[in-house]
């Protein structure tokens, strides 16, 4: 598909020529230590801990977008397949050198997953042995929230969240993506 | 790996080779995750010095993993038991693989035996961070100082690490001085080893 190949080649030059980088395995350590701090402070309430990553998310997100939009230099997509290319393609590529796969679309074209086949944020995890952390706790929750975050300010309403993880003992690391509606431009009420 | 194509699943993350540690993510990524922390944290306490202890235990579980994965990696499966030699550990190898340089001094204090110093112009923690006034000396390099007591301690080497501001002539920002203290023990012990 064209979108799908421009979108990885711009993916490809803005990580080369744009982006500052630092090495993977601060970030890994780093975010492991925030799960960790997190299942401390809510005593293993993970459902919890799944909720607080997602609201970090939602913050990174916010401020991440503009940095994405200026990186990029990309205008807006034309529909929500292209979205999802540029998310896997550009975004997840020049943030964390991945590119995840778009795939299962609905046939309404409202909702994708992408697959993990790699994640640096789950380098060297391995969930608690507690019976519960392996059915309750998406590690990599924060994720979800940077998407919703950073789509919000674009105007658009989804919904992310993820279905299996290979921590958990899964097959495949997948988030499902929903789009829940296009914000319209609010205009401010009638001030002439 | 990344690059190689799907990558193979491990039933143990123990039995996972271990990669070289040579990819890359953007500082961005790093920028933000942090800056999240500090924010949440910040939520967590009512105090700075209580703040920069809780960045401090994050940084200490940094540490403690950098250790043991560089040992692995860089060393062969050994760790240093002078105090010198795991000083400069830190300095040169541990630096680098997290900020892709060695830190730009190390320092004895020259009132104290048991002190050192770690000198940083510009410390990535410290980069994209602007204190308010009113939350006076608090200083993210404490995240730092954290890995460094992470690291030390877990080696054998008990200290107290603190991050401090010090204004250098001439520049508008404050280079970070990472001042180790060690415990009583590790002094004599080196004395002992002479």
């Amino acid at each position: 598909m064209a979108t799908s190949q421009k979108a990885a080649r711009l993916g490809e030059e803005v990580w080369k020529t744009r982006v500052d980088k630092v090495n993977a395995e601060l970030v890994t350590l780093t975010y492991g230590t925030i799960v960790s701090q997190l299942c401390a402070d809510y005593d293993n309430d993970y459902a919890q801990v799944n909720q607080q990553l997602d609201k970090m998310g939602y913050n990174i997100g916010m401020r991440l977008i503009e940095d994405f939009l200026a990186k990029s230099n990309t205008g807006r997509c034309g529909n929500f397949r292209d979205t999802a290319e540029m998310i896997s393609k550009v975004g997840f590529k020049i943030f964390l050198n991945i590119t995840p796969t778009v795939t299962n679309w609905t046939a309404d074209n409202k909702q994708f997953s992408l697959l993990f086949d790699e994640n640096p944020l789950a380098d060297f995890v391995e969930l608690p042995d507690d019976g519960r952390a392996q059915d309750e706790l998406w590690f990599s929750n924060i994720f979800c929230g940077i998407l919703r975050g950073a789509l919000e300010m674009v105007q658009m309403s989804i919904e992310a969240r993820f279905v299996s993880d290979v921590l958990r003992g899964n097959d495949v690391t997948e988030m499902r993506v929903t789009l829940i509606r296009y914000i319209e431009d609010e205009m401010p009420p009638d001030d002439e | 790996m990344i690059g190689v194509g799907k990558a193979k699943q491990y039933a143990n993350v123990l039995d996972k080779p271990l990669g070289r540690g040579r990819q890359e993510v953007s500082l961005s990524a790093f920028a933000f995750l942090f800056s999240e922390v500090v924010q949440y944290n910040q939520t967590q306490v009512d105090n700075i010095a209580e703040l920069e202890r809780r960045l401090e235990d994050a940084g200490y579980a940094v540490g403690a993993r950098v250790l043991e994965l560089l040992c692995h990696r860089e060393k062969g499966n050994r760790r240093e038991t002078r105090l010198l030699g795991i000083l400069s550990f830190i300095h040169s190898t541990v630096w680098k693989v997290l900020f892709g340089k060695v830190a730009d001094s190390l320092e004895k204090g020259t009132e104290h035996e048991d002190e050192y110093m770690i000198s940083e112009k510009e410390l990535l923690v410290n980069r994209f961070i602007s204190v308010p006034k009113d939350m006076g000396a608090f200083n993210c390099g404490a995240f730092v100082a954290g890995i460094v007591r992470g690291v030390l301690d877990n080696a054998g080497f008990p200290a107290v690490v603190t991050a401090h501001f010090v204004p250098i002539e001439g520049q508008q920002r404050p280079r970070t001085t990472i001042l180790i203290k060690f415990a009583e023990e590790v002094i004599h012990r080196e004395a002992r080893l002479g």
